[in-house]
């Protein structure tokens, strides 16, 4: 690997309440610059990988026993999450947790303290955001909880925008959205990553238009890692396409669910 | 009987001045309810402790009254932040009621310490406002009702306009509003707590000196406290302008019971009231609809 990755996750082991584990053995890395995907099914573990790397598993009795992991070089185990955020390491949360009872702006403005130790100016930051979503420039002063999911999707960017962060852990962005929606926000966060260089760890269930914008893919299931590599090469993988991504196996077509046994061939990478 | 306007407008004035003070010391509940979720039930004995600070400090260390007001708000603000984070924080994430009862016996220790610092012995404060009597039209208005009210409202106002426009005010805000998404902002949620609490504590102290500038302070005078817990039920625990609608209205309320259905009447017109805010809105007159802990 040319140069060192921004983040590092390494044989990571998560439990929640000290009784139920969630993350087995879990590793994997995202290179300066690039989007790498996490996909997986319903309670794989992706949104706790992410908490993890942001520290906000605390708030919900979780707790990493094993492994380390290192952001720009750092161990952030030692770390307070407020401290990681104004390091540079963004969490988009799912759900988009906007602040309801806020303003646009206004949740703008709580995003600047991420900056907080930054030179430059919020302002212009504010300016950025309303570019990439003019949307938000004209409902500035509207409350956040009056915005439509696509709108909240785009605040919950905004902020990361605002904190001119080095990497955006960014949760689920197309959850809840219209396909064209989708189509729209991915659009955009590729157009984050390329211009601000923003490196960006995307997870996400939608695999088709995750590896759209992805250099590179990890799979997970029940809490590890069971298949990574480049997009091109997973997206030309048999089990990746018929499982993640809904395309035929074999002939490459869409395939009626009439022909699909699951129940007799079990996914290959389940022990 | 001829109805006698200038009483009713008298009384309605007294009872709006008290409702200031009540409206001030709401206003730091709220501010504790909202960043923490914890119910402070000592809120009347913190009063009470800035009352008795700035007594020490004025009468006992004959420091001007000034002086010792900005004394009595400094150890406010340091005993809530010490409280905040020996006492509070380590309860945190623990159940409501838990949380709820370590401020029942923090209140308790106070009066202890107070009594056993002062005695139980009621007390005067040196005077320190104006005692011109001041007349609004025909009506008059006892001069440290006014000027405490006019304090309140200048203290309230400040507290809004900084909620709205000061970036610390957005924190507060955010973190009551989803306290790991604030954290996922770069807000330093437990310093926001300390915050909170010393803000808060500063304010009840403040209008503690006023309280006990009009009534004289005693180690019992805390019982203010328990009018202010039916402000801001009534007014929606986590409601800046429930906190101060609900204390010029349960001011009134008061004021008018105990001039015409005499001083007996009080607590029951107030608690009336209560029940019947509770029974139409269950969550307070401006209270968020979820919060129904207590």
């Amino acid at each position: 690997m040319a140069a060192e990755p921004i983040l590092e996750v390494n044989n990571v082991e998560v439990i929640y309440k000290k009784t139920i584990q969630v993350l087995r053995g879990l590793s994997l890395a995202v290179p300066r610059g690039e989007i790498v995907a996490l996909l997986g099914s319903n309670g794989a573990g992706k949104s706790t990988t992410l908490k993890a790397i942001s520290n906000l598993l605390a708030l919900e009795n979780g707790a990493v026993s094993a492994g380390h992991i290192r952001f720009a070089g750092t161990e952030t185990a030692a770390k307070r999450p407020h401290e990681l955020v104004r390091a540079g390491l963004f969490h988009v949360m799912e759900g988009r947790r906007i602040f309801d009872e806020l303003t646009v702006e206004e949740n703008l403005t709580a995003a600047t303290y991420a900056r907080d130790g930054k030179s430059g100016s919020a302002a212009a930051r504010f300016e950025l955001v309303y570019e990439y979503f003019p949307n938000l420039h004209t409902r500035r002063g509207v409350r956040a909880g009056y915005l439509s999911g696509g709108e909240q999707q785009m605040l919950a960017i905004g902020r990361a925008l605002v904190a001119e962060p080095q990497l955006i852990l960014l949760d689920e962005p197309s959850l809840g959205l219209s396909p064209k929606l989708v189509e729209e926000i991915f659009a955009i966060i590729a157009r984050i990553n390329a211009e601000q260089r923003v490196s960006m760890l995307l997870v996400e269930q939608n695999a088709a238009v995750a590896f759209a914008v992805a250099s590179y893919g990890y799979i997970m299931e029940t809490g590890r890692i069971v298949i990574d590599g480049p997009v091109e090469r997973l997206t030309r993988d048999q089990d990746v396409r018929e499982f993640y991504l809904g395309l035929g196996g074999h002939e490459g077509g869409a395939k009626s669910y009439r022909d699909i046994k699951h129940y007799k061939r079990r996914k290959r990478w389940l022990s | 009987m001829e109805t006698d306007w200038l009483l009713l407008f008298e009384v309605s004035l007294a009872g709006l001045g008290t409702g200031g003070l009540y409206a001030l010391t709401a206003l730091a509940f709220v501010v504790i309810y909202k960043a923490t979720r914890v119910v402070n039930l000592a809120i009347g004995e913190i009063l009470m402790l800035g009352a008795y600070a700035f007594f020490g400090l004025a009468a006992g260390w004959a420091l001007p009254w000034w002086a010792a007001a900005l004394g009595a708000l400094a150890v406010a603000g340091l005993f809530g932040a010490v409280v905040e984070r020996t006492v509070i924080r380590p309860m945190l994430g623990e159940s409501p009621i838990s949380v709820f009862m370590v401020t029942v016996g923090l209140g308790s220790v106070l009066i202890g310490i107070v009594e056993i610092v002062w005695t139980a012995d009621p007390h005067r404060l040196p005077e320190f406002m104006p005692n011109a009597p001041v007349f609004i039209g025909e009506a008059f208005l006892a001069p440290k009702i006014a000027y405490s009210f006019l304090v309140a409202a200048v203290v309230i106002a400040v507290f809004v306009l900084l909620f709205r426009f000061w970036r610390g005010g957005v924190a507060l805000r955010a973190t009551a509003n989803d306290q790991a998404a604030a954290y996922s902002m770069g807000i330093n949620v437990p310093g926001v707590f300390s915050l909170a609490w010393v803000v808060a504590c500063m304010v009840a102290a403040g209008a503690g000196i006023l309280v006990g500038a009009i009534g004289g302070i005693s180690s019992t005078m805390g019982v203010f406290g328990l009018s202010v817990l039916v402000v801001v039920i009534v007014g929606g625990l986590d409601s800046v302008p429930g906190a101060l609608v609900g204390g010029l209205l349960i001011g009134l309320v008061e004021a008018l019971a105990g001039i015409y259905l005499g001083g007996e009447y009080k607590l029951l017109a107030t608690f009336t009231l209560l029940i019947a805010v509770l029974m139409v809105r269950p969550y307070g007159l401006f209270g968020t609809h979820e919060i129904e802990r207590l």
